[in-house]
């Protein structure tokens, strides 16, 4: 592949010159139909439902009629962000989020990719054992959490407490936000580990062993030597640690369901939705939502079309 | 001189076992310290797998003895009744047979649709090629809340359209359709990643024996895009089949949908018998886990193709 870019232009550029001149009409049709299906439907479902939501947050619409919206320029933000102290809540709680995954979750991921890749004993097991969760429907794993949640469950009996005096777990705000996090975190680290891992089979093994003899730490190996090699998947792991933050809704839903329990912005969107006020807040949290995940968003986009761009 | 030369020759050879000494002492610390990881790893993977353990012994229990003795009883009765009476109870078939109406077609879809964009990308050269592929692979990455409300307004406009309120929304068609118009953009970055990998020659020289569009994807490219096919296939079906958060909000009639987003209901419905629920989890999981157990290659390179680019 390389070595079409060195041929001579002209040779280069006459196969391509040919192409486009031969094109009958038959496979200009077939190109049409192939590109064409695809992009209808992509644009016809995200980028135009995207679009109409954002215009939608500057609206007021009860939701019936294309007639009926109307213009209402800041006021559903202004309302979010002067009138709206679940919204705050919410944004503590994904901050919460975002960091604990950003200090523990992830770099524990990698740290156990980084000691899986030594091929230590036990290394294909210890592989399976931390990836399973990460084949686990959402709506299973709230069901084998709260087996061990409830307040009849595990926990609350190793504790030696009573039903009536069980912890409530998902219920009380002292705990809910670490359980979840704990959750999460039993899916995000097998998420991390298993991309890391990918990552760290790429990196030349003699280069670790020759840092190793050369007397460098562990740790001093693993920052001066492995990491600095990895940038790609590093980048992909910093964007999917902050999409992931930001976009977590699934977990909190299966538990609370639209209802709340712990305010999150992935879940006030859809709280904001059914009719009541008709003022499309909903709509104007999904935009926030979008805002915030924009940069990791094109930080990601970049990384992946560096040499595209070029 | 003689007597020189041999002092300093035993000098350096002093000074080279002096140095396989500490390269000796380099590995076998490195040994200890490897043994020491891999009983600490080792005792986390168990923990990890602990959860779903626990549920699948809560599953064999009946729920009667756990009221009656407590979490922490020892089980006087280990069967698989709960898993008898949780597919009939549950109608588990129903759902099961839900799931593969929206998964297979789903899949093949993305396949195919992702295919062929990738194909387009990639092997003509249009000047929007790259602007198209950066299209596809944003798309996939915007939180599905921002685009939720737009589509669900259309589809019910399209349904009373056509004449059918039930044609995209509470249909199988519809949650198909959202699943393909998302999951595409990944399919088609990863494709074509891929494609850029095989050789140019291989395209041009169909094309000078007169190939149309038509065979050069059909009978040149596809059989050559096997492998990340395969892959992409995997990593797809579990993740259309571990979703439940579009059927739940796309579907209203419950009988429709798939056995994820079931899960959710029939946990608030047999709140009075958790053992019932943990077996009704545990087949939920059972073809995630058999695809994780029989197809974990294919699983791990398709979640990393996207990751590492190939």
């Amino acid at each position: 592949m390389k070595s079409s870019t060195t041929l001579d232009p002209v040779l280069k550029n006459a196969p391509k010159a040919k192409r486009r001149r031969s094109f009958s009409k038959r496979d200009r049709l077939t190109l049409g139909i192939f590109i064409g299906i695809p992009t209808f439907l992509h644009v016809a479902l995200v980028w135009f439902p995207a679009a109409a939501t954002i215009y939608l947050s500057f609206t007021y619409w009860t939701g019936i009629h294309i007639g009926d919206i109307q213009w209402a320029g800041l006021a559903n933000y202004e309302n979010i962000f002067f009138n709206t102290p679940i919204f705050w809540d919410a944004l503590r709680v994904n901050v919460v989020w975002l960091i604990w995954f950003g200090a523990i979750a992830t770099p524990l991921g990698i740290l156990l990719a980084y000691q899986i890749d030594r091929e230590i004993r036990g290394s294909k097991f210890y592989q399976a054992a931390y990836y399973l969760p990460v084949v686990l429907s959402l709506a299973v794993i709230g069901v084998i959490w709260n087996f061990l949640l409830r307040p009849d469950g595990l926990v609350n009996g190793l504790l030696g407490l009573e039903i009536s005096e069980a912890v409530s777990f998902f219920g009380d705000d002292r705990y809910n936000i670490w359980v979840i996090l704990t959750m999460a975190s039993w899916r995000h680290i097998g998420y991390i580990m298993l991309l890391y891992l990918a990552g760290l089979k790429a990196v030349d093994a003699s280069l670790r062993e020759a840092a190793s003899i050369d007397g460098a730490t562990e740790w001093q190996s693993f920052r001066k030597v492995v990491f600095p090699t990895m940038k790609p998947v590093n980048v992909i792991v910093i964007v999917i640690t902050i999409i992931e933050s930001l976009r977590a809704f699934d977990l909190i839903y299966i538990i609370y369901g639209s209802s709340g329990g712990l305010p999150i912005l992935g879940v006030l969107v859809f709280q904001n939705i059914a009719g009541e006020g008709a003022s499309m807040k909903g709509a104007a949290y999904a935009v926030i939502l979008f805002l915030l995940s924009i940069v990791p968003i094109i930080a990601y986009l970049r990384a992946q079309f560096k040499e595209d761009m070029k | 001189m003689s007597v020189i030369e041999g002092r300093s020759e035993n000098r350096a050879e002093k000074k080279l076992s002096k140095e396989q000494e500490r390269l000796k002492k380099v590995k076998d610390a490195q040994k200890v310290k490897d043994r020491i990881i891999s009983v600490f790893i080792g005792f986390f993977a168990i923990a990890w797998l602990f959860p779903i353990v626990w549920t699948f012994y809560s599953s064999l229990r009946p729920y009667k003895e756990i009221r009656a003795g407590g979490v922490l009883s020892f089980p006087k009765v280990l069967n698989f009744d709960n898993y008898t009476s949780a597919i009939s109870r549950m109608e588990l078939p129903t759902y099961f047979f839900n799931t593969a109406l929206i998964t297979l077609p789903a899949v093949f879809l993305i396949l195919l649709l992702g295919s062929l964009m990738a194909f387009v990308v990639t092997r003509y050269s249009f000047r929007a090629n790259v602007a198209l592929l950066l299209l596809f692979t944003a798309g996939n990455l915007l939180p599905p809340q921002l685009v939720f409300i737009p589509v669900f307004k259309m589809y019910l406009a399209i349904g009373d359209l056509v004449g059918d309120r039930r044609f995209l929304y509470d249909s199988p068609l519809g949650v198909i359709l959202i699943h393909v118009a998302f999951q595409m953009g990944f399919a088609t970055f990863v494709l074509s990643s891929y494609m850029k990998t095989i050789p140019k020659e291989i395209s041009e020289s169909a094309l000078v024996d007169g190939a149309s569009v038509f065979t050069h994807f059909f009978r040149v490219m596809l059989p050559l895009l096997r492998p990340p096919l395969a892959s992409l296939g995997v990593l797809m079906t579990t993740w259309i089949y571990n979703d439940f958060f579009w059927a739940l909000v796309l579907m209203s009639t419950d009988s429709k949908r798939p056995i994820t987003s079931a899960l959710g209901r029939l946990t608030g419905e047999f709140v009075t018998d958790y053992n019932l629920l943990a077996a009704g989890a545990m087949i939920a999981a059972l073809p995630t886990m058999i695809v994780f157990f029989v197809l974990r290659k294919q699983f791990v390179s398709g979640l990393t193709l996207g990751a590492t680019k190939g």
